[in-house]
């Protein structure tokens, strides 16, 4: 996650007038900032409004329905984890106990690392699954969730060097 | 020349470190002076055997080894996999391996053998026929070919998608649109994911074909974000096909024109529902609409489109190239051609099984999936996604039909099916349902924003024990109001989950703790 830029006012200007001309560009455009910035901040709201000709209260709308958008930078190692039908047939649930039990890691954004619910991965023959900063692992249980909460690198806890 | 290594980059290989034994492969090789070509590929459904690594023989057959991890690498070279050689981990050759001969593989016989993104493989595969007989056809032929194909929307509902089409047709427009819906967010369901990351191509010939159809000139494919490896494989497809001149001005030389982009939804489930997934196209809160109009007379941007599952267009090349005859042979009653079943879950053999509709849950479960993985009995299977039923084992000889299984009060949906082992705790399941459901309703119409809450609420209060007759009698009440009077079938279907649980766990419900109370 080292490619993140600070918040600034030109670059986001510039990610604004490169994708404004599409059709329904609302989402792609706010997609591009938080790939830029790592979240959106507030004052792109009035970029993109202007950019759309839309009011600020319909930026505001569209950002705040979403999941994905964020509205503060959250530097941490992300782990969607899928809490859907297939994984907890899995024992997901087990593991986000164990994460709040032995890492002080909750959904709610306590702990060392980004631990959010996603509901399915499209993983559902080899759950529980995540995506660890986008990387998929499947086949999850304690050990490994403990090795990537605790920083391991996915490739060494895929190939099952995570002890 | 060089052996030819098949290694798959489907996100299910990925998330076992397929890339790590990619990698592994290459070196292992160069130190030893063998010359391969590694060919990363989509998965052909395998779940359990992945990383399944297939090294082609003398006459073309593929012989797989897996699941492979980087440290079995070495071994393999040991023994001589290359020219096929005995290993723990082979499994033969791939094609002739029970579960996959199988299967009736008509929407994803190109998935896990060819290169995604290479046009000349598709080609050499069978791509493009359907489009190139497609492309000398008048747009009503083509339409009366899917129509008679029987072929029904893959996404859940299963609309006959040749009427469908025949109302854009005949809407005037200055500009119609083909959106292809692959926000895949029902848990169990991946189908869509692994054409996409697998046989992209195909699902591009058949959103042309539409647009062909229609008379549409752009499409988009919406693919939830939940799937960056699909979407990426979309873009990258999407550019190839615009360079070999399949999309653009002159689609395959011909004087139609037509161009797809891809676009990435933001996390919400709702934009699976077609309004909503169309707000969402144009920008705005995926917010759903209420219908009529409906999408094919007025939907993105007001003007007619024609919006269909990934596996609706994906199935169309094949009703073009072979002849709305040949997919309407397979299946029963008026579900035809083919089901691409997702198997997931509690399940030993999971994975993608292509089969024409009529075969049964048992045998997909027991026969493909081998039982449960933890070897535990099974109680529950939910089939069609998280608002579809929960069935006992007692039910599980109903036929994969549209209609068989609405008639025992389950549906279809898009094909997944989630086994559970003995374990399960059915009233918790029934409370997720209406928590899914509260998290991910679009708030616009009460009985679904208002209705799951309270619907959680009582049930937490049922299970607990207290005042359990009346929260019981108030959850099918709830569940009543959701069904009639939710706007689109996130709400509508809610009770599917939650009442089947009731009716067949009743057990689970706090019977135990009402009986200690009195």
């Amino acid at each position: 996650m080292s490619d993140i830029a600070p918040w600034n006012h030109t670059v986001a200007q510039a990610v604004i007038d490169a994708l404004k001309d599409r059709e329904g560009a609302a989402l792609p455009i706010l997609h591009a900032l938080q790939e830029c910035f790592g979240y959106i901040d507030e004052a792109a709201v009035p970029l993109v409004a202007e950019a759309l000709n839309l009011s600020r209260a319909e930026v505001h709308g569209v950002l705040s329905f979403y999941h994905d958008f964020r509205r503060t930078p959250d530097p941490r190692r992300r782990i969607q984890l899928c809490r859907a039908e297939a994984c907890q047939s899995l024992g997901c649930e087990t593991l986000v106990q164990h994460a709040a039990v032995h890492h002080g890691v909750t959904p709610q954004g306590r702990g060392s690392v980004r631990l959010e619910t996603v509901y399915c991965l499209g993983l559902c023959a080899q759950g529980p699954a995540a995506l660890v900063d986008g990387a998929p692992v499947a086949r999850l249980d304690a050990g490994r969730l403990s090795a990537l909460i605790n920083g391991a690198p996915v490739e060494a806890v895929l190939a099952g060097e995570e002890a | 020349m060089s052996i030819r290594v098949f290694i798959p980059r489907d996100a299910s290989a990925l998330a076992m470190g397929a890339d790590a034994v990619a990698g592994q492969i290459k070196t292992e090789a160069e130190a030893r002076g063998l010359a391969i070509e590694i060919i990363r590929t989509g998965s052909r459904g395998m779940a359990w055997l992945e990383p399944l690594v297939e090294v082609e023989g003398a006459n073309g057959t593929r012989f797989g080894y897996g699941p492979v991890a980087p440290r079995d690498v070495k071994g393999l070279f040991d023994a001589f996999f290359l020219a096929g050689g005995v290993h723990a981990l082979g499994v033969g050759p791939v094609e002739e391996l029970p579960w996959f001969r199988a299967q009736q593989r008509l929407t994803f016989g190109r998935c896990g053998r060819i290169d995604p993104f290479s046009i000349h493989e598709y080609r050499a595969a069978g791509g493009l026929r359907g489009l190139d007989a497609a492309l000398a056809m008048r747009p009503e032929a083509i339409v009366e070919a899917v129509t008679q194909s029987g072929l029904r929307g893959r996404g859940g509902a299963g609309f006959p998608a040749g009427i469908k089409w025949k109302t854009v047709l005949g809407a005037a427009a200055s500009q119609k649109y083909i959106v292809c819906n692959a926000d895949e967010g029902d848990s169990g369901t991946f189908a869509d994911r692994m054409l996409m990351e697998g046989d992209p191509f195909t699902l591009i010939e058949g959103m042309t074909i539409a647009g062909l159809a229609v008379g549409a000139t752009k499409g988009y494919v919406y693919i939830r974000s939940e799937y960056p490896h699909a979407f990426a494989a979309m873009e990258r497809a999407i550019e190839v096909a615009r360079s070999a001149g399949v999309l653009g001005p002159c689609v395959l030389g011909s004087p139609h024109a037509f161009d797809i982009e891809a676009r990435l939804g933001a996390g919400a489930y709702i934009c699976g529902e077609e309004t909503a997934l169309l707000e969402s196209l144009e920008g705005k809160r995926g917010v759903v609409r209420a219908k009529p109009p409906l999408p094919a007379l007025q939907g993105l941007f007001g003007k007619p489109t024609v919006v269909n599952n990934v596996l609706t267009f994906a199935a169309v090349p094949f009703i073009l190239s072979e002849g709305a005859k040949a997919y309407a042979d397979y299946g029963m009653g008026r579900s035809r051609g083919t089901l691409p079943v997702q198997l997931g879950g509690n399940v030993k053999r999971g994975g993608l099984i292509e089969l024409a509709f009529g075969v049964t849950l048992r045998q997909i479960i027991a026969e493909f999936g081998g039982g449960t993985r933890s070897g535990r009995p099974i109680r529950a299977v939910q089939v069609g996604g998280p608002l579809g039923a929960y069935l006992p084992s007692h039910q599980l000889d109903v036929a994969l039909d549209y209609e068989a299984l609405a008639a025992i009060g389950a549906m279809l949906g898009h094909g997944g099916i989630v086994v559970f082992d003995d374990s399960v705790d059915m009233a918790k399941q029934a409370k997720f349902a209406f928590e899914f459901c509260a998290a991910e309703s679009c708030g616009k119409c009460t009985p679904c924003r208002i209705g799951a809450v309270r619907g959680a609420e009582a049930l937490e209060s049922a299970i607990k024990g207290e005042k359990r007759a009346e929260n019981l009698a108030l959850v099918a009440d709830l569940c009543t109001l959701m069904r009639d009077a939710s706007l689109c079938a996130h709400g509508g279907l809610t009770p599917n989950p939650v009442e089947s649980a009731l009716r067949h766990f009743p057990e689970d419900f706090g019977a135990r703790a009402a009986l200690a109370a009195e």
